[in-house]
């Protein structure tokens, strides 16, 4: 099944180069026991595609020894697991790794978030089955049933909405009860003041047999709000829970050697300053540290935005979150998991946060203007009839239904369902949303600043000279390197795949940590790494170089030089210019060295750009931005970003990025290309056009019918017929976003993988 | 006239039903994974969900 290979997959290729396999103590850690001799593990495989998939993970671990069953699911792309405790962990990512699956251990589904899903989709279903059954008998009252019969309906009626309204009404009587308690008001208040005025104006009229009954419109009106309601909460929930299934940037814990010469696994929250932690390649720092013994390499690309790793000496200091790529490290800690470099980092990045203006979402903003509008004209309207007949029955009915008839059914539809649809266009193009508010925030936005290393650039390096070395050269070193995990390494295999096998076999080979990789031949000894180590006489060679390179060396002799280069991401160029196009102000803000930088904003055409800056130094620089009312889009991957990802008025970030990066993100885009950045803009600035015009429907459509419900004119039926019609126009609007987009293009196979995942559950039975 | 008596109480009934086995439906995790149950339904063999964890060895991979 060729839709099945995870390699076609870029999330987990660059994963895969940069996190090992959870160690089975992590497991151990990461799983909560179910019950007695039970343990229940969570796995996040991003790479399952379909039903093939399902079979070959679900078959494989079940075949495993102490695992109860294994069930994949699809929609979240995860794996859960039972296991037996007494046999110890079973090899899980292991298996899934001999599969081609790429696994990361995964949080466990945070249940608050579902439990408000569920609850709305409860309130949802017991609405609508009030709203059908009260409508069928609405229907035979208008068809102009006789007085008894109708009575008899309209008692029914009241009986079906009261737990309806019970029930379903709660979600907006809490909301509005807040806010009316903090002095403020918001849409859910003359939501409840109608819904429930007309409940009880209805239910005294049916009392004393009178002729209309708002039953209908005040259930409907739950129901039609809360399809709303709930649309909002699945796409904030849906993404968030996709975003949280990538990997993890911290270990859960790390091997530490006590006094006693004892090895045990401990949680990274007990590791103390001053404990021995031992590292094995491809393992992350689990807390700032300084190296007592051993020699490495360590990618801190997530970390600093430096692109070429850092070798490591006895002595040296290096901070949680940089990858061991090479050799074994015996590590002092220096730091406590609190007080280190990535805790540091989020405390960055909540004072980031709460610096930023809080920002209104434009239905609260409609809502602060359109809620007293409401209270007053309904007043106004009872003060007027009760002056004018000096019947308070009839001025309360006619103020009841101007409440009904203003009440924002199509306001409260008008901006989630337009960012649904936003949303799903944007993930049908591998870009997540995260927030509503974030699409809104986005159509604003007037300078595009981005980082460089793993934004602008892939974050991880490609042979430069490929066409230049002999053939015979790279398979050479491509086969020493198929030893080491170090990223130059990486990409002389990568760049050698497809050609034919070296034509020397050596008897050892060896990884010097921080020098290179050593293979002892009949032929001689061979040497990849650097020029100081691989070559007898170094000095020549240095001055030669330019940017990042290894040497191939025989005996000490050079045989051939291979540099890299940090390749910018497909269609970097293009979409600078589409940005610039747009009138947007584009900058670089990078913690790389300035030659670097310098190099590629040449090379992508960006005339502002500032390098080696801190992560503080990016936060400061974006507030300062902010202070002059600029509305920054922030564009970064790493942990160094996440402070300006937080403090920038909106931010994207790639999906390789590190997960704190991520997480302080607004929208996270899964592929290569840079091309989502202006995409995400257009579609968000379309919807934003979209929004103002259903917010402009909604209020046409009051303008019209207010002047009907003052003058006495407005019956139960014309109440739902102006209802429905209004809450249909403004999804019909919603959904032209679908139209006038899909003319670009998109692969077919994603669209089949990711049309079928939106609003589940919305079918409604009665 | 009369026949409204038996009909109105069962339509809300039928109804009743309806809603009562789409919340079971929704409670018992049947919406969890939309796009796994469409694969699914393919397979030749019998699908279980996931037990509550009580039953230890109630639901025998193996078997499969």
């Amino acid at each position: 099944m060729n839709c099945c290979s995870p390699a076609a997959e870029t999330v987990t290729r660059s994963e895969a180069t940069r996190d090992g396999v959870p160690a089975r103590e992590e497991i151990l850690l990461a799983s909560p026991i179910v019950s007695e001799s039970l343990r229940q593990t969570e796995l996040s495989v991003p790479s399952i595609h379909c039903g093939g998939c399902i079979r070959a993970i679900e078959g494989a671990l079940n075949r495993l020894d102490g695992v109860i069953e294994a069930r994949v699911n699809l929609t979240t792309r995860r794996v859960t697991v039972r296991w037996r405790t007494g046999a110890g962990v079973p090899p899980l990512t292991e298996t899934l790794a001999e599969l081609g699956y790429q696994a990361h251990l995964a949080e466990p589904v945070t249940d608050r978030s579902d439990k408000t899903l569920a609850e709305l989709v409860r309130a949802l279903a017991v609405s609508g089955f009030a709203a059908a059954n009260i409508m069928a008998l609405s229907v035979a009252v208008w068809s102009g049933a006789g007085e008894e019969t109708r009575s008899i309906f309209h008692w029914l009626s009241a009986l079906i909405a009261l737990p309806a309204l019970v029930y379903s009404g709660r979600v907006f009587y809490r909301s509005a009860w807040t806010a009316l308690r903090h002095g403020r008001t918001n849409m859910d208040v003359p939501i409840s003041i109608g819904v429930l005025l007309a409940f009880g104006m209805s239910l005294y009229d049916t009392l004393h047999h009178g002729p209309h009954a708002y039953f209908d419109a005040s259930v409907m009106l739950l129901f039609f709000l809360l399809v709303g309601r709930t649309l909002d909460h699945l796409m904030r929930e849906k993404a968030r829970a996709a975003i949280k299934g990538l990997a993890r940037l911290a270990p859960r814990g790390a091997m530490v050697e006590r006094a006693d010469g004892t090895l045990s696994y401990l949680p990274i929250t007990d590791i103390e300053p001053g404990m021995t932690v031992l590292l094995a390649a491809g393992e992350r720092v689990p807390v700032d540290a300084r190296v007592q013994a051993g020699t490495s390499d360590l990618d801190c690309s997530l970390v600093s935005g430096e692109s070429a790793p850092r070798p490591v000496t006895p002595g040296d200091a290096i901070e949680a979150g940089t990858l061991n790529l090479t050799g074994p490290l015996r590590l002092g800690a220096t730091a406590a998991a609190k007080d280190s470099f990535l805790a540091e980092m989020v405390r960055l990045m909540a004072a980031a946060e709460a610096g930023r203006t809080g920002y209104r979402r434009i239905a609260d903003r409609a809502a602060q203007l359109y809620a007293p509008a409401v209270h007053m004209t309904a007043f106004l309207s009872f003060l007027g009839w009760a002056a004018a007949s000096g019947d308070i029955h009839r001025a309360v009915t006619i103020a009841v239904a101007v409440l009904i008839i203003t009440c924002p059914c199509a306001l409260g539809l008008a901006v989630p369902i337009v960012q649904v649809v936003a949303a799903r266009r944007l993930f049908e193009h591998g870009i997540m949303v995260k927030d509503g508010t974030g699409l809104e925030r986005l159509a604003e936005v007037d300078t595009v600043v981005f980082d460089k290393t793993g934004t602008l650039t892939l974050g991880r390096p490609i042979l430069r000279n490929h066409d230049r070395s002999a053939a015979a050269d790279l398979a050479l070193a491509a086969a020493l390197a198929a030893h080491s995990r170090h990223p130059y390494a990486r990409a002389l295999v990568d760049a050698h795949v497809g050609c034919g096998p070296a034509a020397v076999t050596f008897d050892r080979i060896a990884e010097r940590p921080g020098c290179g990789i050593e293979a002892v031949s009949p032929a001689g000894t061979f040497r990849l790494g650097r020029a100081d180590w691989a070559l007898r006489n170094p000095g020549a060679m240095a001055i030669a170089l330019e940017g990042p390179s290894s040497i191939l060396s025989k005996d000490g002799e050079l045989v051939a030089t291979f540099t890299f280069d940090d390749p910018v991401r497909p269609d970097a160029r293009e979409t600078i210019t589409a940005l610039k196009r747009r009138g947007l102000a584009v900058e670089i803000l990078s913690g790389d060295h300035a030659a670097a930088v310098e190099r590629l904003a040449r090379d992508i055409d960006i005339e502002h750009f500032k390098a080696g800056m801190l992560p503080r130094e990016k936060a400061d620089h974006l507030a300062a931005l902010a202070a002059v009312r600029r509305k920054v889009l922030m564009v970064g991957d790493g942990l160094n970003d996440a402070p300006a990802l937080a403090a920038a008025h909106v931010s994207m970030a790639p999906s390789s990025g590190a997960d704190v990066g991520r997480n302080a993100a607004d929208f996270v885009f899964l592929r290569d290309s840079l091309g989502a950045v202006p995409l995400a803009l257009a579609v968000a600035r379309r919807a934003n056009r979209l929004v103002h015009q259903n917010f402009a429907l909604a209020v046409l459509y009051n303008a019209i019918a207010l002047p009907f419900a003052v003058a006495g004119f407005v019956t139960p039926l014309v109440a739902a017929l102006a209802m429905s019609t209004s809450s249909i126009l403004v999804v019909a609007n919603a959904l032209r976003l679908n139209l006038d987009t899909r003319a670009q293009q998109r692969p077919a196979a994603e669209r089949k993988r990711t049309g079928r995942q939106e609003a589940p559950a919305l079918g409604v039975p009665g | 006239m009369r026949v409204l008596a038996y009909l109105i109480p069962l339509s809300l009934c039928l109804g009743g039903v309806g809603l009562a086995a789409f919340l079971w439906s929704l409670k018992s995790g049947q919406y969890d994974d939309l796009d796994g149950a469409a694969e699914r339904v393919l397979f030749d063999d019998d699908d279980r969900p996931l037990t509550s964890g009580q039953e230890e060895g109630a639901a025998s991979p193996e078997a499969r």
